[in-house]
């Protein structure tokens, strides 16, 4: 006979310690330079360095022929994303469109490159390094661990891009901005992408990313088998914020947001159900 | 023994933990097998068996982190299963791999738990007397990738009593120390007994369960093969004294062997061992035998251990023969669920009179 104890409150999904979860691997991810010095070269290269340099020989090797084929290369685009291109010489106008409408996967890449390495680290690598016992005798539920794991995944990725963005704003508008007739970056389309598109391409990933965490053996083969998602998926959000930028206007962006994140949120709903105490421990189910 | 023990710890309805037929198989794997024990309140219970025995898998059943295929657990009265947000925060674990965050300095490891266990009030105090406790205060700010395995221990130890835990499990928790290091964490677990805490706590180690254990569970092959309290269980087994005699000339022992009150005798090149009836008549024994002329250089009695008892079990499940004196057979309750049972050899038969064994 056991002796029933009243039991103490106890509340089935317990935000802070989701946040708790979020932030301690955050912190993990802080005290680990051989993560975050690679993630913020790549961002540093794709925000800053790859389009200054473009820029850069664009505006300073003037009305030569390489520049002017590119800016023939402008009449491709829809006329509506001509209309907005600003400059009265070929090099401004070339210069415009390359910060405007062709570096696009740019925001689209970097993000998703640096958040797919974290997450598919998370799970199988709580179970790695034993720590995922720790976790599976926790009062932590599966969902506020599962949540807490994206969030952490998708911040670093995010931070990087909204930072880049920054960077990037600055660079294209100190470099073309006096030929493009002042400051022009970022248009409305950019803010659409970053602040609406980015985001649920990034939560919809990682939600399959960390399904395939829960899942596999080794940080090794999640790696692997997250490539295999992250790439169309890549593919999907570059036509999409191409498109926003190119050829659609503000309200199309908007509604295509809103589809990614019916998607998005509905893929992270139903991922919980990868995560298990038995997934943590590594044992067999 | 624990020199707190109080009266034998056998299930009483001050149990904190039941598992009742338990069995759980990894694929193929049989891990659990029927497994049945209880944990009294405020004790110290050892799990005791060889590697594959089981032991984790029964650590981790308690808390509901793993939900076994067949029988019932219940914690604090509760199914760790459906429960398990009321069975987890409740208890305190350290598991045979410290399971601690190498990349964050020990702080970090304690606030992490002591947030996610929801202590309330102001943590840093808190995670200071708990370091304190278990002397890794002073490492507190170091990343625990740094710490030696002594360290990491203590840390894991003070990670499970921050939240103040009425159930601590401790999952081989010497494992990997030195003898040192090994006694203070042993020391230190006591402790927490003598606060009130049950402590559940496996190992293969038998020195480590003799010092400790309050309550003894015997496992092998997923299943329980006796449970109680180390002083029951030896007496269960040995219930007539020993002494073990030796004399200049051994063969004047033999005289011994017709007293009155001697159950057995045998000599060996390493002396006399005799069971007694009764210990107070090892007095009259010595005195007679000395006024015989014997000159004894050895009047030495046998207090068996866990040890013994561990491998007296072992060779009778291996099918020998226990020479080291009778058995007092105990009662099992063996193979009631599909999975094939253990069958215990006729020295472990049970009397019908005992009850503080595996259920």
């Amino acid at each position: 006979m056991t002796a029933a104890i009243e039991p103490p409150a106890a509340r089935r999904f317990d935000r802070h310690r989701m946040w708790v979860v979020a932030r301690t691997e955050l912190r993990q991810l802080l005290a680990s330079k051989d993560y975050w010095i690679p993630m913020a070269a790549l961002g540093a290269l794709f925000f800053v360095v790859i389009p200054s340099a473009l820029l850069l020989m664009i505006t300073a090797i003037g009305d030569v022929s390489v520049v002017r084929q590119a800016s023939q290369a402008l009449s491709v685009l829809p006329e509506a994303a001509q209309s907005r291109i600003r400059g009265d010489s070929p090099e401004a106008r070339t210069a415009f469109a390359l910060a405007v409408y062709l570096l696009a996967p740019v925001a689209v890449v970097v993000p998703l490159t640096i958040s797919t390495a974290v997450g598919a680290a998370s799970l199988v690598g709580e179970r790695e390094r034993g720590t995922g016992e720790f976790l599976a005798h926790s009062p932590a539920s599966v969902r506020e661990i599962y949540l807490g794991k994206i969030i952490a995944s998708i911040v670093p990725g995010y931070l990087t891009t909204v930072v880049g963005f920054g960077a990037y704003s600055l660079a294209v508008n100190l470099i073309a901005g006096p030929a493009a007739g002042g400051w022009f970056f970022p248009t409305t389309e950019w803010m659409v992408m970053v602040f609406w598109i980015i985001p649920p391409f990034l939560l919809l990933t990682l939600s399959l990313v960390l399904r395939l965490s829960a899942r596999v053996r080794s940080t090794a083969a999640a790696q692997q088998a997250s490539g295999l998602i992250t790439l169309p998926l890549i593919g999907i959000a570059y036509v999409q914020a191409t498109g926003t930028l190119v050829g659609s206007t503000v309200a199309t962006g908007w509604a295509l947001g809103a589809v990614a994140w019916v998607v998005a949120l509905l893929s992270a709903h139903l991922g919980v159900r990868s995560v298990t105490r038995n997934r943590l421990l590594g044992v067999t189910q | 023994m624990h020199p707190s023990a109080g009266p034998p710890a056998g299930p009483t309805t001050t149990s904190l933990v039941t598992l009742d037929d338990v069995g759980h198989r990894f694929g193929g794997a049989v891990a659990l097998s029927g497994l049945s024990f209880e944990v009294p309140r405020g004790r110290i219970t050892v799990l005791l068996g060889p590697n594959g025995a089981g032991k984790t898998t029964a650590f981790r059943a308690i808390t509901g982190a793993l939900v076994p295929d067949a029988g019932q657990v219940r914690t604090f009265g509760l199914d760790p299963d459906r429960q398990g947000h009321l069975v987890r925060p409740r208890c305190g674990v350290v598991s045979a791999k410290p399971a601690l965050y190498d990349r964050l300095s020990g702080l970090d490891n304690l606030v992490y738990s002591a947030e996610l266990y929801g202590v309330e009030g102001e943590l840093a105090p808190k995670v200071r007397d708990a370091a304190g406790r278990f002397g890794i205060a002073e490492a507190l700010d170091q990343a625990v990738g740094g710490y030696s395995t002594g360290m990491k221990t203590r840390l894991a130890l003070a990670r499970s009593i921050l939240h103040e835990p009425e159930l601590l499990l401790f999952d081989e928790p010497t494992s990997g120390l030195d003898p040192e290091s090994s006694h203070a964490v042993l020391e230190l677990i006591r402790e927490l007994t003598e606060e009130g805490r049950t402590v559940v706590m496996c190992t293969h180690l038998l020195a480590e369960a003799e010092g400790l254990a309050d309550h003894v569970v015997m496992m092998e092959g997923g299943n329980a093969l006796l449970s109680g309290s180390p002083d029951e269980l030896t007496l269960r087994f040995w219930p007539r004294p020993v002494v073990h005699l030796d004399a200049e000339d051994p063969r004047v022992l033999d005289r011994v062997a017709a007293w009155p009150g001697v159950e057995a005798y045998r000599r060996d090149p390493g002396g006399a061992r005799v069971e007694l009836t009764d210990v107070a008549s090892l007095p009259e024994l010595i005195t007679s035998l000395c006024a015989d002329g014997a000159r004894l250089t050895r009047v030495e009695p046998h207090t068996p251990s866990l040890e013994d008892l561990y491998f007296m079990i072992r060779r009778g499940r291996d099918g020998a023969s226990a020479p080291d004196g009778p058995l007092a057979p105990i009662r099992g309750r063996w193979g009631r669920s599909e999975l094939p049972a253990p069958q215990l050899p006729s020295v472990l038969d049970p009397p019908a009179h005992h009850d503080g064994v595996a259920r």
